[in-house]
């Protein structure tokens, strides 16, 4: 077996590290954003966000659609079944993750009266009318499942990290865009 | 017989609405002053839930028409608190030095069967400008019901100044919809 079957296709990668930069920004920008004073800033970065997630959300779906045309290459066969089981849960949360924080956003928008318009150009329908308790609720859940993502992504780069220098594997180098490899294990047959 | 007269009067000014009627009691709880701006492309809205004002108003002589309108500025509604705490404060209303917005109609032309053209000072934040916009009149039984819709540029009243007066984030127009409910007289 050679090392390039192991690997992501190129369009999965980038798709891969698009979201990963875009959630992380999100989620930075997020965080910083809600406890601003009111000001012009502040209203460029809530329109930002929103636009942001909403891309987010349309690459997720295209992601997805990707996965299921290209499946992803299979975990080492050295993992242990409790730990195959660990990371497809937590993919599958990541995916989850992927639609449910910007849906729960643009519901939150709705709900405290915002219509989200994509790049100030196409608008969303406003699928909730405004309704203040509503829209904190929302927004409790949008913070909350935040928070489940953050600490999936540590649980998600403190694997991938495991995986490179304990158990020296390829499962980090597949997903890069440049490859790096363990030479012990480049001449794996 | 006089009795049956008005009696046939009355009910013929209720059922026929081009007939002559005069209004001089303003409703403000049956009235509306809202208006919509655009905030990074995004069209919103919001009201003024608290104003007053008087009306003389008689069909057969429009353009003896007095209106004023009185708007209490702090009870602006944008549907969100902390956006009406901002728009109160010095770059935008200064509610606090200049509580009321007022409208005075001056001039009332006749366009179309129950369409006005008026025209008047409308005073916000200290700054006088005049005004014209035309009126659609729609005549109900004991009532009637004036609305227009005109916009207004936000700098010409030093609305959203400082940081706000770049019209990137908050456009510059800003489109006014007012709807008075106006009780016939007896």
């Amino acid at each position: 077996m050679t090392t390039a079957s192991y690997g992501y296709n190129a369009t999965a990668k980038t798709l891969h590290w698009l979201i990963a930069t875009i959630m992380l920004g999100l989620i930075g920008l997020g965080f910083y954003m809600h406890n601003l004073p009111i000001s012009p800033g502040k209203l460029k970065m809530y329109s930002w966000h929103k636009w942001a997630g909403v891309t987010v959300f349309l690459l997720a779906t295209v992601r997805l659609a990707w996965r299921t045309l290209y499946p992803p290459p299979k975990l080492p066969s050295e993992m242990s079944k409790l730990l195959k089981m660990a990371a497809y849960y937590c993919h599958v949360s990541l995916y989850f993750l992927m639609f449910a924080i910007p849906l729960s956003g643009w519901l939150m928008s709705s709900a405290k009266g915002f219509k989200t318009v994509w790049f100030g150009v196409l608008p969303l329908p406003d699928l909730l009318h405004p309704n203040r308790q509503l829209g904190e609720a929302l927004f409790n859940l949008h913070l909350t499942l935040n928070v489940i993502l953050i600490m999936l992504l540590f649980a998600h780069v403190a694997a991938v990290l495991k995986h490179h220098i304990i158990d020296r594997d390829e499962v980090l180098s597949r997903m890069l865009p440049i490859s790096i490899h363990h030479n012990h294990r480049r001449t794996k047959s | 017989m006089k009795i049956t007269y008005i009696c046939l009067l009355a009910l013929l000014s209720k059922v026929s609405p081009s007939f002559a009627a005069e209004y001089s009691k303003l409703v403000p709880e049956k009235s509306v002053i809202s208006f919509t701006y655009e905030q990074m492309g995004v069209s919103m809205t919001g009201s003024f839930d608290k104003f007053d004002g008087q009306i003389m108003f008689d069909t057969a002589s429009p353009e003896q028409a007095k209106v004023n309108l009185e708007v209490d500025m702090a009870s602006v509604n944008t549907g969100s608190s902390e956006n009406d705490t901002e728009v109160s404060g010095k770059d935008w209303f200064d509610t606090q030095s200049f509580p009321k917005a007022y409208f005075k109609i001056t001039k009332v032309s006749h366009l179309d069967e129950n369409l006005y053209q008026i025209e008047g000072d409308l005073t916000i934040k200290g700054i006088t400008r005049p005004l014209k916009a035309p009126v659609r009149y729609t005549p109900k039984a004991n009532s009637g019901v004036f609305e227009g819709t005109f916009t207004l540029k936000r700098q010409d009243y030093a609305i959203g100044q400082g940081e706000w007066s770049s019209f990137d984030v908050v456009a510059n127009d800003i489109s006014i919809n007012v709807r008075i409910y106006a009780l016939a007289t007896n």
